[in-house]
């Protein structure tokens, strides 16, 4: 439990949002061409990181908005937040 | 040679005020190459190293363990063992272990408290009903014994619960597998333990994996904060760090690792000589012999290594049972923690091959792994030894995600994710 600043209304307790999971993974752009080995990789393989990780967030009780997260998985720590769209900050 | 536990060593061991109890396991420095090395010395690890010793004659083995034995999430589970699942390739997996547990404080020759109390899964809702008595039909068809219970017959098997039908989830009904229990979780990993390295297995405590060597395709060896040890075949039991070991080798699995918490309260005398789960309001509680109430709480929804878990989670636990359990409202609770638990997207466990020759995964066991750790490591060292899944674990090889043959168990995982 923690709080996130959403960038849309502030900060807010974490049990206001919902996790979207690992951030950044692009669906493909031709879905008929994939083979079962990179669908299989692209719904299911997560990195899973110990550490850092880049991940989605949705303001489920609040505005509803997507956005990406930095937060650090081995003390719930966050780094950054950014839109939907915009490039991670670099540190 | 061990010696034999039993009631003439108790007496005997009486008399020197327990003070000359032979060592229950060996503290070795890691050789420098082993046949195979697992890691992670939880209850599947040392379990898998149990029979690999045991069935399959591999004994220049090692397990290697980040901290103590026993002290990741088998010593923070809720002990519940049941083998009521769905589909078939689970009543297979899960009821192995079940019947494996049954003779299992014979087996190893340690105590592991193994209690057939019965599990009951209550009904909240109209398709809870449904689902349940589903699973009751399949169940049986798989020779598991299960039963349908009415609520009059939920409130007489177990009448502390209330079940009234002016709460906000009334108990429609509930299923209950008789053969199901809970056992003592320390014991399991103590017990496997101590066999395991009465066979000659190299129990390393305090030994990190730092890194996976490949060479090519191949694995072969482990760096650790011990050093480097060579070896051609390594078995990954390490629950929630899976993908931790699995970044290592340069792959990835389908599991996201998360907090689950359980507590537990004062002890008190006997009330509840059962276990009860409640998947819909989630609430599952049983009592251990020390008298204190076991309680199952949720996960929480995100990707965390923190194992602490949030308090909302808790609370919502907390006013699922007292609502079940008006009884408990007084009750204050001791303890609480959290576990770290590697979900699979189908909720179901992966014990494979890899790609890469000489690895294998034991993992993905979520929120329900304590239930399997006898079959689990009977299984996986059926895996490691022959290169080649046993048929009770074909169907857990990590190529379900590919082939999309997955083993949907949602509905019977009791924790909601």
């Amino acid at each position: 439990m923690f709080i996130i600043t959403c960038p849309f209304c502030g900060e807010r307790d974490q049990s206001e949002f919902s996790a979207g999971g690992e951030a950044h993974i692009v669906r493909p752009k031709q879905p008929t061409e994939l083979s079962d080995d990179e669908w299989a990789d692209f719904l299911f393989m997560r990195k899973n990181i110990k550490g850092v990780q880049f991940e989605r967030w949705n303001h489920a009780h609040g505005c509803r908005k997507w956005f990406n997260v930095i937060r650090d998985t081995s003390n719930d720590k966050i780094h950054a937040v950014y839109k939907m769209g915009e490039k991670p900050p670099q540190k | 040679m061990k010696n034999n536990y039993s009631i003439f060593s108790l007496l005997k061991n009486s008399i020197s005020y327990h003070e000359n109890w032979q060592q229950a396991w060996r503290d070795p420095e890691p050789k420098k190459e082993y046949d195979a090395v697992i890691v992670g010395g939880g209850g599947h690890g040392l379990a898998t190293a149990y029979y690999l010793a045991k069935k399959h004659n591999m004994k220049n083995i090692a397990v290697v363990e980040k901290g103590w034995i026993g002290g990741g999430n088998t010593g923070r589970n809720t002990t519940i063992i049941r083998s009521n699942y769905l589909w078939d390739a689970s009543a297979g997996l899960y009821d192995h272990a079940l019947k494996l547990w049954e003779n299992l404080s014979q087996e190893i020759n340690y105590n592991v408290m193994f209690s057939q109390r019965g599990v009951m899964n209550l009904a909240h809702n109209l398709q809870d009903v449904r689902d349940l008595k589903r699973r009751t039909h399949a169940n049986r068809l798989n020779g598991i014994d299960a039963v349908w219970l009415s609520t009059e017959e939920v409130k007489k098997f177990c009448p502390i619960i209330n079940t009234s039908p002016d709460i906000r989830y009334p108990v429609l009904g509930g299923t209950l597998q008789r053969r199901a229990g809970t056992a003592r979780h320390d014991a399991v990993a103590w017990g496997y333990a101590r066999g395991a390295d009465a066979m000659g297995v190299d129990i390393i405590q305090n030994c990190e994996v730092k890194g996976i060597k490949r060479n090519g395709n191949a694995v072969e060896g482990i760096e650790t904060n011990k050093g480097f040890i060579k070896t051609k075949k390594i078995g990954v039991v390490a629950a929630g760090h899976s993908s931790v070991i699995a970044n290592m080798a340069g792959i990835r699995l389908p599991l996201e690792s998360k907090p689950l918490q359980a507590l537990v309260s004062e002890p008190v005398k006997p009330i509840i000589d059962t276990v009860v789960m409640s998947n819909a309001v989630h609430a599952y509680v049983s009592q251990s012999d020390k008298g204190e109430l076991v309680i199952g709480a949720g996960t929480d929804a995100y990707v965390s290594y923190t194992q602490r878990g949030s308090h909302d989670v808790v609370e919502g636990t907390l006013k699922a049972i007292l609502e079940l359990y008006p009884i408990f409202s007084r009750m204050k609770m001791l303890r609480q923690w959290g576990g770290i638990v590697d979900i699979c997207p189908d909720a179901s466990p992966i014990i494979s091959k890899t790609n890469i020759k000489g690895l294998y995964f034991n993992c993905g066991w979520g929120t329900g792994g304590f239930k399997a750790t006898p079959g689990s490591g009977d299984l996986f060292a059926h895996t490691i030894a022959n290169d080649e899944p046993h048929k009770l674990n074909a169907s857990f090889n990590i190529n379900r995600f590919v082939s999309g043959d997955l083993v949907d168990e949602h509905g019977a995982a009791a924790v909601a994710h």
